[in-house]
């Protein structure tokens, strides 16, 4: 680090002491590989010690440290002070409930995680004594961008529906539920289509995309959700058609 | 207090923990498992894994090569017939990780690749790019969905281990949102806290690992086991201390000095070749890579980089398509946070903390001498790493031991008769105590400079290499920090969210097991894997020191060290080789062996 300061502006809120969130500002020595991760363990061990915020691994894969980052969400281990003006603004991340500080109240959107029955639901048994699934690289290739995802809400927080109807499904939910979807060992998808079509599901999206763009892991949920889109105005149009098939596989 | 009363409680849930839930849930769903964790599940660290997870799978490789390499690469102070069990389970379990969704790489017909790793005679580990922690851990999360059994209870922070009449009946923990504590009375306790390599500085580590479970058993007066061999991982980012998976070797990167020069061979690991050749330099073991690493810095044959020295890990050979396919991960982390491109330019790195050997001790069955307390994963020593894990063998540790785990302790939850609620209740409420004497203490300590010293002490002490005298600098340094961490004084005394306050108990856990590893590592008078001596103790010695170290924190707090015989079943300690020496040993035990 040189002798160079930047200022951190964080919006502070403590349940105990503040009705409402307040900004504090402070002094931050900086150099160009300062992540607003290490200034927040700065200011954390050597200003302020009552800072909270989530964070783990430092590189961007246990998706702990998303806040908003100069007004965009963003992982704080992955943006660097070096790329902000003389003061940079970090707060919680929007669309989330604030717990204290800049952590958030996560249990919506775990339960949304949960809900998609985000697991193998094997299109056929198969006993342990007879090995692995055949996939071919190229069957993986199809869902391997969606199983990237690290659950870290950053495209919660960019999402304007999950703003407007906090209960949306949300596009993180949806990739991961795409992920299980085009897994050729999947045979769940009909199980899951229930959670796509439903009110709360694909429907509340209008395509603004900024969800992908602000994903630090390339997955692409603007896609799945699309994707599935597509799916459930198919799956409402066969309906009509047929009698509804039985659940466990319609692939 | 809230108190909540399950049958089985497992504390973590990394890859050990959740694996150990959903063994226990199998093995009988009528009872309750509760599952605790100081973070949400996938934040654990195993996510951060990057490498791979081994098991015999090639017609060509056997148990008996897997159990001579994880035998050879611990310097003989592995339990060997743990060793033989460890092995004979890997593959099973990584095919039902595969069950369970876990996208590892593929071959072009389907079935699962496997790739070369240090130490290794035959490729075995098995691989999800370069993210297989992090696939196995959202893995594993996922499928534990599936089981209603399992009551997750995410970011509760553990407090206390609760002791009746000697057997583990619970734990106290501390939900952090609100501050308060939950007693979860239990049949049986589960640890699988991780390892504590945040007591060093300069590591691989999430700002999470800072042996909870270790300390907290410790503190019940059982044993930790072969605390002094802590691995020093040779290919780590200069400064953070970021991972650079072992697979960038394996996949054929090779390491250099300032004159470009492949300086391992110079350490017994050649010849140099242009084709990765399994034990032969860059795919030699952990603790002789870190080791070279500090001999070429002694010669002044490093490059100097902004955060020291450093040597060069050039995978630009591999080529574009290739790095991106297998190690994307490396990529984004050069790229991100180093601004390079290792298509184009070599990696600076250096040797960092990465990963603890010892722990809780257990028996292959992952029974501590405590009745009722079991252990898995890292924060356990089930005795198959001995003195220096063999890269790959972590993550498949954490899925063969985290399913006995669970398995045992439910067994023995079943069996075991129910302590008094009314008695557990007292037991817990004066465990919340010292925590409650935590938060309002008045004292003029300061907590991140005590941590801050321990890690430099901890890292001048305990280092790659270590002399008598800095290891004794370094027990009376952490004697004169834990007297000073009863004087220590929070700013933060509020009950929501206070992190400081957690971090202020994860210090005083940290301590105990720094001074752990500091005293185990100050009587081992021999050189051994990852504990290597320069004051007249650089060799082996199997006479006085073919032993596992025992440290048993007395009463004040100062541990005790006492010995344990190694259990040798079919592989006498012999020279530990690689590259060509160990061929040319090989060679020679062929041609005279019974």
């Amino acid at each position: 680090m040189t002798g160079q300061t930047k200022t951190v502006a964080v919006l502070r809120y403590r349940p105990e002491q503040d009705e409402a969130p307040v900004w504090q500002e402070y002094q931050v020595p900086y150099g160009d590989d300062t992540s607003v991760l290490a200034a927040l363990n700065y200011i954390k061990d050597e200003l302020d010690g009552t800072l909270s915020f989530r964070w783990s691994c430092r590189q961007a894969i246990c998706g702990s440290c998303g806040m908003m980052i100069g007004g965009k969400p963003q992982l704080a281990c992955k943006a660097f002070l070096r790329d902000y003006p003389e003061r940079v603004t970090v707060e919680a991340l929007a669309h989330f409930p604030i717990e204290r500080d800049l952590v958030v109240v996560m249990d919506g959107f775990i339960d949304k995680l949960q809900k998609v029955k985000p697991y193998l639901i094997p299109r056929e048994m198969r006993a342990l004594e007879d090995g692995e699934y055949l996939q071919t690289p190229e069957e993986m290739d199809l869902y391997a961008q969606f199983a990237g995802c690290i659950n870290c809400g950053l495209c919660y927080a960019a999402c304007p529906q999950v703003g407007l109807n906090p209960d949306f499904l949300g596009p993180g939910a949806i990739a991961l539920l795409h992920r299980y979807n085009l897994d050729s060992r999947d045979g769940g998808q009909a199980e899951r289509m229930e959670m796509i079509n439903a009110e709360l599901g694909v429907f509340n999206c209008t395509a603004v995309g900024y969800c992908s763009e602000v994903c630090p892991k390339m997955v692409d949920p603007a896609n799945a959700v699309n994707v599935n889109k597509m799916n459930s105005a198919r799956d409402y149009f066969f309906r009509f058609l047929r009698p509804a098939p039985k659940q466990g596989g319609c692939r | 207090m809230q108190v909540f009363k399950a049958d089985v409680v497992i504390v973590g849930a990394g890859g050990a923990g959740l694996r150990a839930a959903i063994a226990a849930a199998e093995s009988d769903p009528a009872q309750t498992i509760a599952l605790v964790s100081k973070v949400y599940p996938m934040r654990s660290h195993t996510v951060a894994a990057e490498g791979g997870s081994a098991g015999v799978v090639q017609a060509h490789d056997s148990f008996d090569h897997h159990f001579a390499d994880t035998v050879t690469g611990g310097d003989w102070l592995c339990e060997q017939d743990v060793v033989d069990e460890f092995v004979r389970e890997c593959p099973r379990e990584m095919v039902q990780l595969e069950h369970w969704g876990c996208p590892w790489s593929r071959k072009a017909d389907g079935h699962v690749n496997v790739r070369a790793f240090g130490g290794m005679k035959i490729e075995r580990t098995w691989f999800a790019a370069d993210k297989t922690g992090f696939h196995i851990l959202h893995t594993l999360f996922q499928t534990s969905l599936r089981y209603p059994s399992i009551r997750r209870f995410d970011e509760y922070f553990l407090v206390d281990l609760i002791v009746d009449e000697g057997r583990a009946a619970g734990v106290l923990v501390v939900e952090i949102a609100s501050g308060e504590f939950t007693l979860i009375e239990a049949g049986a306790v589960v640890f699988a806290t991780g390892g504590a390599g945040r007591v060093f500085r300069e590591n691989t580590n999430g700002g999470i690992v800072t042996g909870d479970g270790m300390a907290v058993a410790y503190r019940h007066g059982v044993p930790l086991r072969d605390m002094e061999f802590v691995q020093y991982h040779p290919t780590c980012m200069p400064g953070t201390g970021l991972l650079f998976t072992e697979a960038c070797r394996g996949e054929g990167g090779v390491l250099v000095n300032r004159d470009g020069y492949r300086y391992l061979q110079d350490y017994g690991l050649g010849p140099a070749e242009d084709k990765p050749r399994n034990k032969y330099m860059e795919l030699g073991p952990r603790d002789r890579l870190s080791q070279a690493f500090w001999h070429e810095m002694q010669k002044g044959r490093t490059v100097d980089g902004r955060y020291g020295p450093v040597v060069h890990l050039d995978l630009r050979h591999l080529g574009e398509a290739r790095l991106h396919e297998r190690l994307p991960q490396i990529c984004e982390l050069a790229r991100e946070f180093m601004g390079i491109d290792p298509a184009r330019e070599p990696i600076p790195v250096r040797p960092a903390v990465h990963y603890t050997m010892g722990g809780i001790l257990v028996d292959g069955g992952c029974a501590s001498p405590m009745p009722g307390l079991y252990a898995a994963g890292e924060c356990s020593s089930v005795g198959i790493h001995g003195a220096n894990r063999l890269g790959s063998n972590s993550l498949a540790e954490l899925s063969v031991f985290g399913k006995r785990a669970g398995e045992a302790a439910m067994r023995y939850a079943r069996e075991a008769s129910r302590a008094d609620s009314a008695r557990l209740l007292q037991l817990a409420e004066a465990a919340a105590t010292p925590a409650r004497a935590l938060l309002t203490g008045d004292g003029s300590e300061r907590i991140a400079d005590i941590r801050r010293e321990m890690a430099q002490s901890m890292e001048e002490g305990c280092g790659i290499y270590r002399t008598g005298e800095r290891m004794q600098a370094t027990c009376d340094k952490l004697a004169e920090l834990a007297e000073r961490y009863t004087r220590v004084r929070l700013t933060d005394r509020s009950s929501v969210w206070n992190s400081e306050w957690l971090l202020a108990i994860e210090l005083g856990y940290q301590l105990e097991v720094a001074r752990a590893m500091a005293h185990s590592a100050l009587l081992r008078r021999e050189s051994r894997g990852a504990h290597q001596r320069l004051d007249g103790f650089e060799a082996r010695d199997d006479v006085n020191f073919l032993k596992h170290t025992l440290s048993t924190r007395a009463a004040d707090g100062v541990p005790q060290i006492s010995y344990q015989d190694v259990k040798i079943t079919r592989s006498p300690p012999a020279v530990r080789a690689y590259g060509a020496a160990q061929h040319a040993a090989e060679q020679a035990a062929q041609g005279g062996a019974v």
